[in-house]
């Protein structure tokens, strides 16, 4: 039997939190996770049957780890924000379909309005800032302890810090994130209906 | 209402409604708006700005369950708001859309299902009140579900209506907010909530932008009615009063029409092409025409806005329509059709047009503003003659504003303020009086929420209060006792019953007349109203009027109940007036002599087809 490690406190939070929107996007996991705390061993915990001599050995039935439980809490919020993005400015249909056949002049008038809806998209649902404020191309001096997952350095990357060199892209970063709340049961993988006009 | 922690302002307007509040208790405090929480697609709940005022019946298998469902209601049976307004425009046999246009519609039932107009006979009705007494109830409900520790019945609340609404479109929208579950409501007019926001937002400044002397034009334009109001600075021991003289006419055209006006212009010019649009891509037209205007109409420098018009298949770049919205068709539609530069003498012309029409509501025959403009400020040449110190100078054509507010989404445009104002200021010119100046004002949409919340404050005896009563003087018809003629209908007579600027919680005296009112059965009167008659009190009988002076109103009617009387027997009454607490007017029956003497019955505006 293969008992598994304690989790700590903050990743039994994270755990948590994360495992209570999965719960109620996912009704498997649910009722997997209700067999899991009404006692029933894990399959880890289960000893190995004995092999059948003719059998190919069974593969592993799934584990409920973390990382597929925060992978599904994402799913929805990354399809709502499709959906947003194809209801304000036909983002899927612009790249569902083949541009060669176009030119330029059509292919700009499409991108026009996927401009025009997208931004407006963007801008309802994120307040986005720039990570930094100095003008692209201006020299600067990142320090020691810079935050490295804001500022990427590039090139001559040797020595210690402080670091100096040329901004190339000032970066982006969101301030607030407001995407629509769902309601309880809604189908966010459809992300535009059929239409059928009656 | 005492005990309230804010005063929340309700902007219901025709096409987008919104709640502004205001903390009644720190001094000074700016209003601010309530982000209303609606459905914005299927199973989405998004929380904007402004509540579009749009409610869409949908048909029961037309969603999947539960994707209606909303913050404080898992089940409603309707949407409100930007989804109702997306969907419907697709589907519009199902959507509600202009119910304070058909609220101020004497023409039809306003207590009756008429609403969506075109519905099939399978598609449930509701009636303009039932409408507005929805939207009014979202709102409500937004507010509780984000303030639960200040319940909104427990709020002051100021619901705003046209300044041109007359009494019993007034009666229809305290009825609707009494029906939403507001209680102890105010009602304010519009401009005026315009002119308090622009005082709010100029922090004390706004004693040093006006003097004396002014008279404030405010030009309120929104998307579905035209509004105007003149306003008076007076002095009063010191302290600067403002008094509100005059208002205009109903005038049923907005920025909407503006808008539909240009797609339409766009949409002739694809046809020449041979291109023909089905009611969807027009839809997409309408909208991108919108965007377009708004970026023609802020940047002087663009000569023309390029115009997808996407296909409504997946295949988007194959099947688009790609044109461009030009200056000069804007110019054409917009400023010469809407704000054209007339002389100070024009009048209103009823004439037919194309595309600005919906079956039902009487639109304003002409889509000239500025004619609109002229037509009031012809007619209230005398509005400020009982004020000291605002005698208009010999030979004054019209009434001479001197500053001017503009409010309402159009009017975010400088293209659109300057063609309104320099066409004044050419008026003032002719008749040798000094140009108007602008007010700034701050915040186009959602200005009449925050001016209705900041009133909230006034009512509190926090800043000034613009006095203004009743803007029309009101008569009752009756048949005068002359020989009637054959083929003539006999002549009638207007009984004076409310006079000119009766304030909120007044009477009226008692006319001397007395009326005849067969007991257990409704009579009813023809009733008019005079915005230019300033001096006519209770009493004063008309023979004669021009059409510019009277304008007939939906009729009154009044039953007398049977209580102890026998049925047919005529009382003789009274007329009284009293405008409520609220701002609505009242009338009442009040029986003259004999045993009933002093009793009193409610006169009802007729609501109904007239």
């Amino acid at each position: 039997m293969n008992e598994l490690p304690e989790l700590p406190f903050l990743s039994r939070v994270s755990l948590a939190i994360g495992s209570f929107f999965a719960l109620l996007g996912d009704g498997r996991l649910a009722a997997r996770v209700q067999a899991l705390r009404s006692g029933a061993p894990l399959a880890s915990e289960v000893p190995p049957p004995a092999p059948a001599p003719v059998q190919a050995p069974s593969p592993p039935a799934p584990v409920p780890a973390p990382a597929p439980v925060r992978a599904t809490a994402n799913v929805d919020a990354a399809l709502q924000l499709l959906a947003l993005l194809q209801r304000e400015s036909r983002f899927v249909d612009f790249l569902q379909e083949d541009i060669g056949a176009y030119s330029d002049a059509d292919v700009g008038g499409a991108a026009r309005l996927l401009h025009g809806g997208a931004r407006k998209v963007l801008q309802d649902t994120f307040d986005l800032v720039p990570v930094r404020t100095e003008a692209e191309g201006s020299r600067l001096t990142l320090p020691a302890g810079f935050d490295a997952a804001a500022v990427r350095v590039t090139g001559n990357v040797v020595g210690q810090p402080p670091f100096t060199g040329t901004l190339q892209h000032k970066g982006w970063r969101a301030t607030a994130v407001r995407l629509p709340a769902l309601t309880e049961g809604h189908d966010t993988r459809v992300i535009a209906p059929a239409e059928v006009e009656l | 209402m005492s005990g309230a922690k804010y005063a929340i302002g309700i902007d219901l307007g025709t096409t987008h409604s919104a709640l502004s509040w205001v903390d009644l208790h720190s001094e000074g405090a700016a209003p601010e708006i309530l982000p209303v929480a609606q459905q914005s697609g299927p199973g989405a709940v998004q929380d904007y700005s402004l509540l579009p005022s749009f409610l869409y019946v949908p048909h029961d298998s037309e969603f999947a369950p539960g994707d209606l469902a909303l913050p404080w209601n898992a089940a409603p049976g309707r949407i409100t708001g930007e989804w109702a307004r997306s969907h419907g425009a697709l589907t519009p046999i199902r959507l509600v859309s202009s119910a304070k246009s058909w609220l101020g519609h004497a023409g039809v039932d306003r207590r009756s299902g008429i609403l969506p107009a075109d519905a099939p006979p399978e598609v449930e009705r509701i009636s303009p009140l039932a409408a507005s007494t929805h939207y009014l109830q979202h709102l409500r409900d937004a507010w509780n579900h984000r303030h639960p520790e200040a319940p909104f019945e427990q709020q002051s609340v100021t619901v705003t209506i046209p300044a041109s609404f007359d009494p019993a479109a007034r009666e229809l929208t305290a009825e609707a907010a009494q029906a939403a579950g507001y209680h102890g409501i105010t009602l304010l007019e519009e401009p005026q909530a315009a002119l308090y926001s622009w005082i709010a937002g100029s922090a004390g400044d706004w004693r040093k932008q006006v003097q004396v002397g002014d008279v404030i034009l405010v030009v309120d334009v929104g998307g579905g009615t035209s509004d105007f109001s003149l306003i008076a600075v007076t002095e009063d021991a010191g302290n600067l009063q403002l008094n509100r003289v005059a208002v205009g006419e109903h005038i049923l055209l907005g920025g909407d029409n503006m808008d539909l006006a240009l797609a339409h212009g766009v949409a002739r010019g694809l046809a020449a092409e041979g291109k023909q649009l089905d009611p969807w891509q027009m839809r997409a037209l309408t909208y991108a025409c919108r965007l377009a205007k708004e970026q023609l109409l802020s940047d002087p420098g663009l000569q023309s806005v390029p115009l997808v018009v996407p296909s409504r298949g997946s295949k988007l770049i194959g099947g688009s329509i790609r044109t461009e919205l030009q200056r000069e068709l804007l110019s054409t539609i917009l400023l010469e059709g809407f704000f054209p530069a007339v002389e100070s003498s024009a009048r209103p012309v009823a004439r037919p047009r194309a595309g600005l029409t919906q079956i039902g509501l009487p639109y304003a025959q002409d889509a000239a503003v500025t004619r609109h403009l002229a037509a009031l400020l012809g007619r209230q040449v005398g509005a400020t003659a009982q004020l000291p110190g605002f005698a208009q100078p010999e030979g004054a054509t019209f009434l001479h504003p001197t500053a001017v507010l503009f409010n309402g989404g159009v009017f975010k445009s400088e293209l659109l303020t300057d063609r309104v104002l320099s066409t004044l200021n050419a008026w003032l010119a002719a008749d040798g009086a000094p140009a108007a100046r602008l007010l700034h004002g701050a915040d186009m949409d959602h200005a009449v929420a925050r001016g209705a919340a900041y009133y909230g404050q006034v009512r509190q005896g926090q800043g000034i209060r613009i006095r203004g009563g009743t803007a029309q003087a009101y008569y009752v018809g009756i048949e005068s006792s002359m020989p009637a003629v054959p083929g003539l209908e006999p002549p009638v007579q207007a009984l004076c019953v409310a006079p000119f600027g009766m304030e909120e919680g007044s009477e009226a005296p008692l006319p001397p007349q007395q009326l005849g009112l067969v007991v257990g059965e409704s009579v009813r009167f023809r009733f008019f109203g005079s915005s230019v008659r300033r001096d006519d009190q209770p009493g004063t009988l008309l023979d004669f009027w021009s059409p510019e002076e009277l304008q007939e109103l939906a009729q009154i009617e009044a039953t007398l109940p049977a209580e102890g009387r026998a049925a047919g027997e005529v009382v003789p009454v009274q007329l009284r007036a009293r405008v409520t607490d609220i701002g609505t007017l009242e009338l009442l029956a009040q029986a003259s002599e004999g045993a009933a003497g002093g009793a009193q019955w409610k006169v009802e505006f007729d609501v109904r087809d007239a």
